[in-house]
């Protein structure tokens, strides 16, 4: 492809893609996300291109494999356009079956959403519960595009608001539109982004840096690796735009080394960007030079953390740094540096694209826009849900999520994975917005949710957690360190019915002092779901230590 | 360019000090006199943050915080309390955590009296090891030989000697062994000796031992390890 020189050069590329489409073809979309994959989508994919040619059909039916359609436990997905005809649990032999209904125009009956309960059919994306609660704009376009071939992303729009950003607004006026939006920081902080971005922008010195933060590393999180490895280009379409605003000339992408697809998928966008000259020298003729590059962690989990990320791109260890001095001030090379979760970029497009009282008039009083949520646990559905801030959790956890299965009731909901907390079903009624769940103290954190059955141990969850981000310390302050050791080996000794009675009053301290010294936001957080079950479920601790202590004395 | 040091002023423990702009709360305690306990801060390395002993209460613009002053910047009109409640909870309870480690640690001993701290408040497993990272450092700041490392990370994290570069600078420097709180970088460096290049001890005195007038033969023993002969009995007289 040569290199696009002007906006309307731009344009006249999309036109010739779309021109080349018929919107009426029925296309068929196989899901290729992380949890497809693993129930053997590529199979079904690789079933669907020998059917078409098989059959001679490559004219008359399109066909794609794409990143995370969202619903995750009904895999292998396969979603069939134009009408968005919603297949699961798709299997290779099914294959020809699809692929004839398809170019008829009919639908395979017996491969639709029926409801568990009433039997009742869902034939269409828009009619499955699943979807049907969801406000997909982050998501929506994953199951139309080809995360390989950026020609799919132009197809539905991409890159529009950045030639919208560099032909029509000055650098401030994409900043102002941010900071109108009042988008927040997605990654778990709900910061101003817009806030941060001036702050780089102003800071003292030339050279700047952006950067995405890849590395979705908690339990029970995996919607940022949904969307940037379903739709690279958005993100990385966010970014350009990030750099443009506050003046910075060189981009990052950190993410995990250990997720393949991601990585093929970056890298095709990055190269396939490059090649048609929205990221380089003079981008779209508007004189703003930017360049990205890839980097990876280290396999562990506190390279997330933003000054150890920043550690981590210098190519030293991942050790948090104080932040004494902020990172949009000092960060790479103690060169001022915007960092900013995936969802948190993937926003920006349609920001500029929309506008920011588009963007304000989703969502709740002070969090605007959509959340993307991971949804797992005790739920029948489970996956990527994409729902206006403000939404109840009822909606969530029910609506989309479809109760606990077997009719179990649940009992409580655990946020923001092995650092966040835990609330109890009877707060169901809370909407998920970035200060509605605060003050419950039990902040959304980046997004992973969590539905827990009455049948759940709360010490065992507890002490689960903490054993997980016990061997993701790096090790460098006390307070991080043993405290949460110490933490670690008195729920044990409560599980193993060896509780002691002081054994609370010890965790209230550790907790206190490991939130009050540990050195960054791993160890400052380790303690929030230990704290959040003392404060919510503190008769099971004490039923446990009295039953352990009860035992114990009958074995004497 | 003139030399102007721009010149902060705050307040430490009702004390007015007067500091240049970029001094941490510690070196400017440390210039009015007030003491702050800190086991990972040394005068030549860089500023580490690890041990948290080092913790204070500033209030800044109306905010109350906790912050480790050995890190953190100097600002007008801060105030810093060096002792408080809850300060003095986060230190015992750090000391507390690091006795499990190394109960008989000299530093440890004499702040677990000042601070009330329980040296059986946590389960002994003796690694004789706090991570205040001093070797580590000072052999890579200071000596830049890196002869040292951490390995491991977590509650798993420990020091560890790296034989092939140990068997090569060690022998001539072993200076790290002083500034250790506990003994234990010597331990570690002669395990990595009697495991990786052993026989050279029994041969020849290390240029410290040599200068010090100790015999070849006889392994350095750490001050602390070396009991004092009892006191001879005075006579009686009759």
């Amino acid at each position: 492809m040569p290199r696009i020189q002007t906006t309307a050069e731009l344009e006249a590329l999309r036109a010739e893609i779309l021109a080349a489409r018929d919107p009426a073809k029925p296309c068929i979309a196989v899901c290729g996300g992380a949890a497809c994959d693993g129930l053997d989508s590529a199979a079904v994919a690789t079933a669907f291109a020998a059917e078409i040619a098989k059959q001679g059909v490559a004219a008359k039916v399109d066909f794609r494999v794409t990143g995370c359609h969202g619903y995750c436990n009904k895999g292998p997905n396969v979603l069939v356009g134009p009408d968005d005809v919603c297949y699961f649990e798709v299997k290779p032999d099914d294959v020809p079956e699809v692929v004839e209904s398809a170019l008829k125009g009919v639908v395979v009956d017996r491969l639709v959403y029926r409801d568990p309960a009433s039997g009742e059919k869902a034939v269409h994306l828009s009619e499955v519960p699943f979807y049907k609660h969801q406000m997909r704009i982050l998501t929506g376009d994953i199951p139309r595009i080809d995360p390989t071939r950026i020609e799919d992303y132009l197809a539905v729009g991409g890159y529009s608001a950045l030639a919208k950003a560099l032909s029509q607004m000055s650098s401030d006026q994409v900043l102002q539109e941010v900071k109108k939006a009042n988008l927040r920081g997605r990654g778990g902080g709900g910061f101003p982004a817009g806030l941060k971005w001036e702050t780089t922008k102003n800071a003292p010195g030339k050279t700047k840096y952006v950067i995405v933060n890849g590395h979705e590393g908690e339990s029970a999180a995996f919607m940022d690796r949904a969307m940037l490895t379903g739709n690279p280009h958005k993100v990385l379409e966010g970014l350009i735009i990030g750099g443009y605003a506050i003046g910075a000339q060189q981009g990052y992408i950190y993410t995990r080394h250990d997720s393949p697809s991601m990585a093929r998928h970056i890298t095709a966008a990055l190269e396939q960007a490059q090649e048609l000259g929205l990221l380089g020298e003079n981008i779209l003729g508007s004189g703003f030079d930017f360049e990205v590059e890839l980097h990876f962690d280290v396999g562990i989990f506190v390279s997330g953390e933003s000054s150890a990320l920043m550690r981590s791109i210098e190519g030293n260890a991942p050790e948090p740094r104080p932040k004494y001095i902020r990172t949009s001030v000092s960060g790479i090379w103690d060169k001022p540096s915007n960092l900013n979760n995936v969802e948190t970029w993937a926003n920006v497009p349609e920001i500029i694209n929309r506008g920011a009282d588009w963007f304000t008039s989703i969502g709740s009083e002070k969090s605007k826009g959509t959340k993307l949520v991971s949804l797992s646990g005790h739920v029948v559905n489970s996956g990527v849900v994409e729902v206006p801030m403000g939404t109840p959790l009822r909606t969530i956890v029910f609506d989309i999520g479809g109760g606990v299965p077997d009719g179990g009731a649940p009992k409580a909901i655990h946020f923001g994975g092995a650092m966040g907390r835990s609330i109890p079903i009877s707060m169901i009624d809370a909407p998920l917005d970035f200060d509605g769940m605060s003050k419950l103290g039990a902040p959304i954190g980046a997004g992973g949710l969590l539905v827990m059955d009455e049948n759940t141990d709360m010490i065992e969850m507890a002490r689960y957690l903490l054993d997980f981000l016990v061997k993701e310390s790096c090790g460098k302050c006390t307070p991080c360190r043993e405290g949460m050791y110490q933490m670690l080996k008195i729920l044990s000794n409560i599980i193993e019915g060896k509780g002691r009675k002081f054994d609370l009053e010890r965790l209230a301290e550790l907790t206190e002092v490991t939130s009050l010294g540990s050195l960054c936001a791993l160890g400052k957080t380790s303690s929030d779901p230990l704290k959040s079950m003392l404060r919510y479920f503190k008769p099971e601790f004490e039923a446990r230590i009295a039953a352990g202590s009860a035992a114990g004395s009958e074995a004497k | 360019m003139s030399g102007t040091i721009v010149q902060i002023t705050l307040q430490i423990d009702g004390k007015e000090a007067t500091v240049a702009a970029g001094t941490t709360v510690l070196k400017a305690a440390q210039q009015i006199g007030v003491a702050i306990p800190t086991l990972c801060h040394h005068e030549k390395l860089e500023d580490y943050g690890g041990c948290r002993l080092c913790l204070v209460e500033v209030e800044s613009r109306g905010r109350t915080n906790y912050v480790v002053s050995c890190l953190y910047p100097v600002e007008n009109g801060l105030v810093v309390r060096t002792r408080s409640e809850k300060v003095d909870k986060v230190r015992r309870l750090i000391i507390e955590e690091l006795m499990a480690h190394a109960p008989d640690a000299p530093e440890l001993v004499r702040l677990a009296y000042e601070y009330g701290a329980d040296r059986n408040r946590f389960e002994k497993e003796a690694a004789f090891c706090v991570m205040c990272g001093l070797c580590v450092r000072y052999c890579d700041e200071v000596k830049q030989k890196r002869a040292v490392g951490f390995i491991d990370n977590g509650h798993a994290r420990e020091i560890s000697f790296i034989p092939e570069i140990a068997a090569k600078e060690c022998w001539n420097c072993q200076e790290c062994f002083a500034i250790c709180p506990t003994s234990y970088a010597q331990a570690a460096y002669l395990l990595t000796e009697a495991l990786a290049f052993p026989g050279r001890r029994k041969k020849e005195s290390t240029p410290r031992e040599a200068e010090e007038g100790r015999m070849a033969n006889i392994p350095a023993v750490p001050m602390t390890f070396v009991r004092r002969p009892p006191a001879a009995k005075p006579e009686m007289a009759n």
